[in-house]
C-alpha cells in the first residue's frame, strides 16, 4: 500500500516522452546564435540513433518573444501556434519537439488554456480557417527537445568517449544545471520531475559521469526578461540578476553551466562578458569565467564530436578550459576554419583565451 | 469611462491569473523584477482586486505594471493558485489599447519593441534572427557578435546553417506564403490592430514631447528616446537616494 501511494505521488513529476516519429520546431534565438546546437540534435536523432524527426521549412516564429514583451495578443499566438499544429497535422505527425524554452512554455499554456476555456479553442479554430483554410489536431505528444535527449542520455552515454571527470584528478565535473523558467515552472506537470525536482538537465549530466552542484539561487531566473533585455534602458534588470546567479554559484567552483534554453544560454555567456568589461568581475577559477553550454553541446563534446563543429567558439566564454579538463584533444588551428578548410579572420578580445 | 475591472474579465488570463489573493507576499519574495526594481506584484494583486475604477486607471497609466519579466516564477508559487505574471500581461494588453501606455517611460518602449521584435515576424517570419540582431544596440554581444555577422556566411555553412536558403535548416528564408499566413492571422486575430494602436498613440505622444517621428524604421528621435530613456526613479536603491 504504502509504494503504492508513493508511485502515485511521483507519478505527477514523470512525463511521457514519444520514442519516435518528431515533428520538429527551431528556436529563433538557438538558430541564430548556437545553430549548431539544433544540427547537431538533428544528427543525433537521425544518423545516430535512427529516429524520424521531419521538419517544415514553412514553420515560422510563434511570435513568443513578441507575445511574452506584450506586442502580441493571446489569440493571435494561439492562432500562429495552431498553424504549427496544422503543418504537423498535414505532414501526418502527432509528437512535437521543440527546440525554444518560451515556445514549450507557450504550447505548454496554450493547451492547458484550451483545457480550461474550450470556448477559446474554438475560437483559434475559426481563425485559423478564417486566415488559412487549415485546420489543426492537437499533438498526443510534446517534449522539448531536452526532454528527449534525457530519454535517450544512455544511448548517449553507451557512446560516450568523454565522461564529464577531471581527467587529471579522476574527480567528476561540477555543473551548474540552470533550466529556462518557462520548462515547468508555470506548468509543472509539462517537466521532467516538475517545477521542485527538475531532473531534465540534471539527469543528463550525472548519467555523463559530473557532478551537479546545487547553489542557493539555483532556480533563479536568468533575468532575460523579455522586455527587460529587448529595451537597451532595461538591461539593468537582465545583467543584474545574471550577477545574482553568478554570485551564488561562484564558491561551488563550477567548470560548466548548462542549460535547456537558448535564451538563458545567450544571456549567461554574454552578461559574464559584460560584468567583466563593467567591473572586472570573473567567476571562474582563475580569473576565468564559466562556459556556459547548450545540452545538445555537452552531449557532442561527451560523443567525442569536434567541439569546433559544434559551434562552440562562437560564445563569448570560450571553452578550451572544460575541454582541457575533460582530457578532450582539439585542433587550435581548426577552431576558425570553414567546412572546406580555408582561414578564417581570428576574432578579437574573447573570453577564456 | 471605461469598466476597466469589466475589460480585464474578457481576457483569459486575468481570469486565470486572479482567484482571491490573500496578499501572503510569496509572489514577491520569488520574483526577479521585485529584486532590484521598486517593484510589488503583491500589491498589483491587490489594487485589482479591490475593483476601483479610479485606481485600475491609475495603473494602467503607471510604471510600475512594466516592471514584470514574465518569467511566471510567481505562478509555480502563489499557494492560492493566482498568477500575478498572467494579470499583469492582460493589465498591459490593456493599457495599450486604451492608449494609456505611453503616460509612462517603461509604457512608452512598447513603441521600441514593436518596431524591433514586432516588425522581425512580418519581415522575416522571427521574432529575432541573427541578421537583425544589431551590434550597435547590443554592446553586450560583445566581439563575437560582430564577428558573426561579419562571417554568417562561413559560419553557418560549416554549422550546417541555411541562412536566407531555401528548405530546411537553420535560419532558412521563411516562403513568401508563409509570411502572408501570419500576417492574415494577425489581421483576423485583432494583432494588426494592436500595432496600429501602439503606431497610433506613440505618434501622438511623440508630437507631446516635441520629438521627431517617423513612420517607419528606428531612425528618429522618438525611437532613440524610448529605446534608451531611464529617469533613474524606477529601483528600490534609486528611490532611497532621492
Amino acid at each position: 500500500m504504502k509504494n503504492e501511494g508513493k508511485k502515485k505521488i511521483w507519478a505527477d513529476y514523470q512525463k511521457e516522452i514519444a520514442d519516435d516519429h518528431f515533428f520538429y520546431v527551431r528556436s529563433c534565438i538557438r538558430q541564430s546564435f548556437f545553430p549548431g546546437s539544433e544540427q547537431f540534435f538533428l544528427h543525433l536523432m537521425r544518423d545516430v540513433l535512427g529516429k524520424d524527426v521531419y521538419e517544415n521549412p514553412s514553420h515560422t516564429t510563434c511570435t513568443g518573444i513578441g507575445y511574452h514583451s506584450d506586442v502580441v495578443l493571446s489569440q493571435t499566438i494561439m492562432t500562429v501556434v495552431a498553424r504549427h499544429f496544422a503543418l504537423m497535422k498535414e505532414a501526418g505527425y502527432k509528437n512535437i519537439a521543440i527546440s525554444c524554452v518560451t515556445s514549450f512554455g507557450i504550447y505548454t499554456e496554450i493547451l492547458e488554456t484550451w483545457k480550461h476555456f474550450p470556448e477559446e479553442l474554438e475560437k483559434t479554430r475559426e481563425y485559423l480557417y478564417k486566415a488559412t483554410g487549415r485546420e489543426f489536431d492537437i499533438p498526443e505528444n510534446m517534449a522539448h527537445t531536452s526532454d528527449i535527449i534525457y530519454k535517450f542520455r544512455d544511448e548517449i552515454a553507451a557512446r560516450a568517449k568523454n565522461l564529464l571527470v577531471n581527467k587529471e584528478t579522476g574527480e567528476p565535473l561540477n555543473i551548474v544545471e540552470h533550466i529556462g523558467c518557462h520548462y515547468a515552472k508555470m506548468f509543472p506537470k509539462s517537466g521532467i520531475g516538475g517545477a521542485e525536482f527538475p531532473r531534465v538537465l540534471s539527469g543528463m549530466a550525472e548519467t555523463w559521469g559530473g557532478k551537479v552542484v546545487d547553489y542557493p539561487e539555483r532556480r533563479h531566473c536568468c533575468g532575460f526578461g523579455f522586455r527587460q533585455y529587448i529595451v537597451q534602458a532595461n538591461r539593468g534588470y537582465s545583467v543584474s540578476n545574471t550577477a545574482k546567479k553568478f554570485a551564488s554559484m561562484q564558491p561551488f567552483k563550477p567548470d560548466v553551466v548548462i542549460t535547456n534554453c537558448p535564451g538563458c544560454n545567450m544571456f549567461m555567456d554574454r552578461w559574464q562578458y559584460t560584468i567583466k568589461e563593467m567591473e572586472g568581475t570573473t567567476y571562474g577559477e582563475d580569473g576565468e569565467s564559466i562556459p556556459v553550454l547548450t545540452y545538445e553541446e555537452l552531449a557532442g563534446l561527451v560523443m567525442g564530436y569536434n567541439p569546433w563543429d559544434l559551434g562552440l567558439q562562437y560564445h563569448m566564454v570560450q571553452s578550451e578550459p572544460l575541454l582541457k579538463k575533460m582530457g578532450i584533444m582539439y585542433d587550435i588551428e581548426d577552431k576558425f576554419k570553414t567546412s572546406d578548410g580555408r582561414q578564417m579572420p581570428i576574432p578579437e578580445n574573447l573570453i577564456n583565451v | 469611462m471605461e469598466d476597466v475591472f469589466e475589460l480585464l474579465q474578457k481576457d483569459v488570463r486575468f481570469e486565470e491569473g486572479l482567484k482571491a489573493c490573500m496578499n501572503c507576499g510569496v509572489c514577491t519574495a520569488i520574483c526577479p523584477a521585485a529584486e532590484f526594481y521598486d517593484y510589488d506584484p503583491r500589491k498589483i494583486v491587490d489594487i485589482v482586486q479591490r475593483k476601483d475604477n479610479d485606481e485600475l486607471i491609475r495603473l494602467l497609466k503607471s510604471e510600475t505594471i512594466w516592471y514584470c519579466g514574465e518569467c511566471l516564477s510567481c505562478k509555480t508559487r502563489c499557494p492560492r493558485g493566482n498568477t500575478p505574471g498572467y494579470i499583469i500581461m492582460a493589465l498591459r494588453t490593456l493599457s495599450q489599447k486604451l492608449g494609456y501606455f505611453t503616460e509612462s517611460e517603461k509604457g512608452r518602449q512598447q513603441f521600441a519593441i514593436k518596431r524591433t521584435v514586432g516588425e522581425n515576424i512580418f519581415k522575416y517570419g522571427y521574432c529575432v534572427a541573427a541578421y537583425a540582431v544589431n551590434p550597435e544596440l547590443h554592446p553586450e554581444q560583445g566581439p563575437i557578435w560582430e564577428y558573426m555577422l561579419e562571417n554568417t556566411d562561413d559560419i553557418f555553412e560549416r554549422l550546417g546553417g541555411q541562412v536566407n536558403g531555401v528548405g530546411t535548416g537553420p535560419l532558412r528564408k521563411i516562403p513568401q506564403d508563409a509570411l502572408d499566413e501570419l500576417k492574415k492571422i494577425f489581421d483576423v486575430t485583432g494583432g494588426t490592430e494592436l500595432f496600429e494602436q501602439i503606431e497610433k498613440h506613440s505618434e501622438r505622444k511623440a508630437a507631446e514631447m516635441g520629438l521627431q517621428f517617423n513612420k517607419e524604421g528606428i531612425d528618429n528621435d522618438y525611437f532613440t528616446e524610448v529605446y534608451t530613456a531611464n529617469n533613474g526613479k524606477h529601483t528600490t536603491h534609486e528611490k532611497q537616494e532621492d
